[in-house]
């Protein structure tokens, strides 16, 4: 295989990474206030964290090209702000990958954070531990699992992510061009033997990640 | 000690927590049949739960008072609780679930409770290494309460610690529960809905009925009454 595949392969595993480690705090953190916490507009909000997941990702993706396109309200303010023009870049597809995985990591966290018998927290309270330790002692461990089987379906996802990323970032070898892209730019060339080297590939990352989110989801205690 | 619940309030699916109450006992035993309250009046004494209204005071200190709003954390009121269930921390190994108390082994409210002294006196010197899962129910009972010593509480709140254990473990864990409260002092709330346990532990006892205490003191017809199959009492 050609260095530009390699190349390719690469750029969606480090986009992949770099939008799950980004979603990482705030889907936890929202996992953990959805499965715990009773609050005003808590549907409002899970329906809305969830959209992306059941919406059209060419929609998703639109959206999050006029949010943050050169007029949009945010990429407006990145540019002023920070000299930093998102749209048809990296970030972009950081961007539409994060957007995408996140309901998916919500939505497991939540259910490993509700796995987690509460007494174990109730009593680590009584034994003199605050909220926070409570969290990184006692809450954070016990849900490992399922939150790492989780990490690793957004990575999943990420990785496979087209729709939102063509409408943000577009296709730009060398910049933009992730597996999915280039092996939908490869059939339309009609370079077919290409793209089925693209194609093992993606079906080899998707596998290893899914494998290993099954091992780990198996492998969950009950606690 | 000096505990006092005063108006206490803390409605529930079926009826109301209604308490008020001074108790000072060594052991306090708190009887009644399942679902009369008897947790959730644990759970509002250490903080677990808020009232909706009362004022709870522990030795002159105000745990909570719902006129005032006054609410002291539950990591703030130094007492310990043992829930029927043990709640040990599966992912760590028997001493890092006996030192997870900051207070563990450092002088706390009460002297005299070290490590060492906690693990002897519970007789699980030789468990410290073992995994939580490894335990078997007389012993993991023993860690918990070793935990709970160990974070130096002024009460200590058990909540049908022996209800998963036969006949036969009970009698043996029942003496190192007498340990505790004369060794190291530390004063006892002990629910439970079996007699014999509330006899041999406890120097008084509250009788709960739907959420109110309907009976207070040692007497034989208490148990007698409470024995009786859904037995229904009056309030005095």
């Amino acid at each position: 295989m050609s260095f530009e595949v390699w190349q390719v392969a690469w750029f969606t595993t480090w986009v992949a990474a770099v939008g799950t480690l980004l979603i990482l705090p705030p889907g936890i953190a929202l996992g953990w206030l959805l499965a715990r916490k009773n609050w005003r507009g808590k549907t409002l909000v899970e329906t809305l964290v969830t959209l992306p997941l059941v919406m059209p990702p060419v929609a998703t993706g639109l959206v999050l090209l006029k949010l943050l396109g050169r007029r949009g309200l945010l990429g407006r303010w990145c540019e002023s702000f920070f000299g930093v023009e998102i749209v048809f870049t990296w970030r972009a597809v950081v961007i539409a990958t994060a957007v995408m995985s996140f309901p998916l990591l919500v939505r497991t966290a939540r259910l490993a954070l509700e796995g987690v018998n509460p007494r174990y927290e109730q009593v680590a309270r009584t034994l003199g531990a605050g909220p926070w330790r409570v969290f990184w002692t006692i809450t954070l461990p016990l849900a490992a699992r399922g939150l790492a089987a989780g990490v690793v379906l957004a990575f999943a996802r990420a990785l496979g992510e087209f729709g939102a990323t063509i409408m943000v970032a577009g296709f730009i070898p060398g910049r933009t061009a992730t597996l999915s892209l280039s092996i939908y730019h490869l059939v339309q060339l009609s370079r077919d033997h290409e793209a089925w080297g693209l194609l093992a590939i993606s079906v080899a990352l998707a596998f290893g990640a899914l494998w290993l989110s099954e091992v780990l989801l198996r492998k969950r205690p009950s606690p | 000690m000096n505990l006092e619940i005063a108006h206490l309030q803390l409605p529930l699916t079926a009826f109301a927590l209604e308490m008020n109450a001074r108790l000072g006992a060594r052991i306090t035993g708190v009887f009644g049949a399942s679902g009369s309250g008897k947790t959730s009046l644990l759970e509002v004494i250490a903080g677990l739960r808020r009232p909706a209204a009362g004022r709870i005071v522990l030795d002159g200190a105000v745990l909570s008072d719902a006129a005032s709003g006054a609410f002291l954390a539950a990591e703030q009121r130094s007492i310990g609780y043992v829930p029927q269930d043990d709640a040990l921390f599966p992912h760590l190994n028997v001493r890092q679930n006996l030192c997870y108390s900051h207070l563990a082994g450092k002088r706390g409210h009460r002297s005299g409770i070290t490590y060492e002294h906690v693990v002897a006196v519970l007789d699980i010197a030789d468990l410290t290494e073992r995994r939580v899962a490894s335990l078997s129910g007389g012993e993991r009972q023993r860690v918990a309460f070793g935990r709970a010593v160990l974070a130096s509480p002024r009460l200590l709140l058990l909540d049908e610690p022996l209800a998963g254990l036969d006949a036969e473990l009970k009698e043996r864990v029942i003496p190192y529960l007498l340990t505790i409260r004369d060794e190291f002092g530390i004063p006892m709330l002990y629910v439970s809905h079996n007699a014999d346990e509330i006899v041999a532990l406890c120097d008084d006892v509250l009788l709960l009925d739907r959420g109110r205490c309907v009976r207070r003191g040692m007497s034989a017809d208490l148990f007698a009454i409470s024995a009786a199959p859904h037995y229904i009492l009056k309030p005095d």
